[in-house]
């Protein structure tokens, strides 16, 4: 990894459904400014290691680190509170509330009005798109008009860290394209990102660095541009 | 056919009046039911016993104040009785939340359906032990002047329920539907685990949503309890259940729904109980009165179960 601080460290996760394993003690280290993927097959893992990160799922005090700190089995809304943020699988926007309340709701735990304000609008300079609709339920957007809202929404909280599980999920290849420049340029304005991503070319080609999932343990790690010339790689993900 | 003569246009407003005044009634305690409803999925059927209490303290306020002989104008010792069974019914209701569902989050939804008659029961035992076991009579201290509307007479204390659930429900309107709190709880029951996601703590959102429901219920009890003149500790199970047929009707979950199921099931019972003498050759009288809810609560969920409002089941708040 790059010499820069360690802003998120997974030792030893674990995370259990009933009695079977699905993630059985990843490491991984986050540092702060880094743009990293996690890729693996169906199933590998990686939404049970990003959910657990986010607090969604009991894993132990010391198996996660934000900032230093252990934060392992803290709950969602606690982590979001101190700058980690998840943009969950499916998007997760509410359908019923308007695009200008969702992204209210994404700055609920701040209260400085005037910088959430001047931060609603470089939302609205990134994708203008969502300025149009303002108004507009979330229900009634497109799949990637939705997948932008909830990127947008999460950036209104001022996370340090971002999480994204699958952002591509069910978008044309055009969309998805779209959404992976976003995530480039956010990560290109000082946000640490870890995504989770079915579609493992792109986010190699994008993310600085990735990690492996194979059933629930890390099978390699590396720079992104190693790993995509890795021939394990190609075979298994790249399809090659 | 007697009712098309003007003695019957003067019931019918009559009734009409009569039956917006029960309306407001039933529209602000539905509200406490559909709210919790769309937040947690839970029909809490200790509801009605919280109108109950505020009933019974805004009672024994009113007692103590008139006995006192303070010289307090008569509006003022209502309002210190809603302002003292507002804070009552709010911590009575945030405490049954935080002691008997609380826990049961996640349980199998059955679960703390029980719990909840569990509580109703044990509310009205309360009632029971504290303010005795008969009806207890208001003193009469609002002066009830009537008015004449076109041949109805209508009374201050009607006009005064009218005023203030309509001040009570636009200001329920403009909290869910304008401020962050509001905003706040609709995310939640669209999707409790997303809004933790947005550093939400629902625990607290489902704490307020109770608190606001038990404020309005307390509201309501002072209201029936000042429009008849009567409390018992029984009284909150008859009106909690039509209060949440009212709910159904506007489509369970639905805030607009429940104010408007509230006010046409008040209209609907006041013209039944009105007309059901005639209608049946004085076979039934008005003293069938309170079949009308459940009639209506059957023939919504025949005909349109998600109620007049809910376009979904799945529409809540």
């Amino acid at each position: 990894m790059s010499g820069t601080r360690p802003l998120l460290e997974v030792r030893n996760l674990r995370v259990a459904y009933g009695g079977i394993q699905a993630v059985r003690g990843i490491d991984l280290t986050v540092g702060a400014g880094e743009l990293v993927c996690l890729i693996g097959a169906n199933g590998a893992g990686k939404s049970s290691t990003l959910k657990a990160i986010a607090g969604l799922l009991p894993v132990t005090r010391e198996s996660v680190r934000f900032d230093g700190e252990p934060v392992g089995g803290m709950r969602a809304f606690e982590l979001v509170r101190r700058g980690l943020s998840l943009v969950p699988e499916g998007r997760g926007v509410f359908p019923q509330l308007s695009v200008g309340e969702n992204l209210a709701m994404g700055a609920y735990v701040r209260t400085d009005r005037e910088s959430i304000a001047a931060d609603l609008a470089r939302v609205f300079e990134l994708l203008p798109r969502l300025r149009e609709r303002r108004n507009q339920s979330a229900g009634t957007l497109s799949g990637g008009e939705q997948q932008m809202l909830a990127i947008a929404r999460a950036l209104m909280s001022r996370p340090r860290l971002l999480l994204l599980d699958e952002p591509s999920m069910g978008l044309a290849p055009l969309v998805v394209a779209r959404i992976f420049e976003i995530v480039v340029e956010v990560a290109r304005q000082g946000v640490t990102i870890l995504v989770v991503e079915q579609n493992a070319r792109l986010a190699l080609q994008v993310c600085h660095s990735g990690y492996v999932l194979e059933s629930g343990a890390v099978s390699l790690h590396g720079a992104a541009a190693a790993l995509l010339d890795n021939d394990a790689v190609r075979r298994a993900y790249l399809g090659e | 056919m007697v009712f098309f003569g003007a003695a019957c246009v003067e019931t019918f407003i009559q009734q009409l009046i009569n039956g917006l005044t029960l309306g407001a009634v039933y529209a602000m305690v539905a509200l406490g039911y559909t709210m919790v409803y769309g937040i947690i999925q839970l029909i809490n059927f200790a509801h009605g016993e919280v109108v109950m209490i505020g009933a019974m303290v805004s009672f024994s306020v009113i007692g103590a104040l008139v006995a006192a002989h303070t010289g307090l104008p008569a509006w003022a010792i209502v309002f210190a009785a809603a302002a003292a069974a507002i804070p009552v019914c709010m911590a009575v209701s945030y405490l049954t939340e935080r002691i008997a569902y609380r826990p049961l989050r996640g349980a199998p939804r059955l679960a703390p359906l029980i719990t909840a008659i569990g509580i109703s029961i044990i509310l009205q035992q309360i009632g029971l032990m504290i303010w005795s076991r008969n009806p207890l009579a208001f003193p009469q201290i609002l002066d009830n002047r009537v008015f004449h509307v076109a041949g109805a007479t209508v009374t201050s204390v009607q006009l005064a329920i009218w005023i203030v659930s309509i001040l009570m429900m636009t200001g329920l309107a403009a909290m869910v539907y304008r401020t962050r709190l509001g905003i706040a709880m609709r995310a939640t029951s669209q999707n409790p685990q997303v809004a933790g996601l947005m550093g939400i703590d629902i625990d607290r959102i489902i704490a307020a949503t109770f608190i606001i429901g038990a404020a309005l219920a307390a509201i309501a009890g002072v209201m029936v309890g000042t429009y008849y003149g009567i409390a018992h500790y029984t009284m909150g199970s008859l009106l909690g259940l039509k209060a949440f047929c009212a709910a159904v009707l506007g489509g369970i979950g639905n805030i607009p729904g429940a104010m408007l199921g509230g006010i046409v099931l008040g209209v609907v019972e006041a013209l039944g109980a009105g007309y059901i003498g005639d209608l049946t050759n004085n076979w039934f009288g008005s003293n069938y009165q309170d079949v009308f809810a459940f009639i209506v609560l059957i023939l919504v969920l025949v005909f349109r179960p998600s109620g007049l409002l809910g376009e979904r089941v799945a529409d809540r708040v």
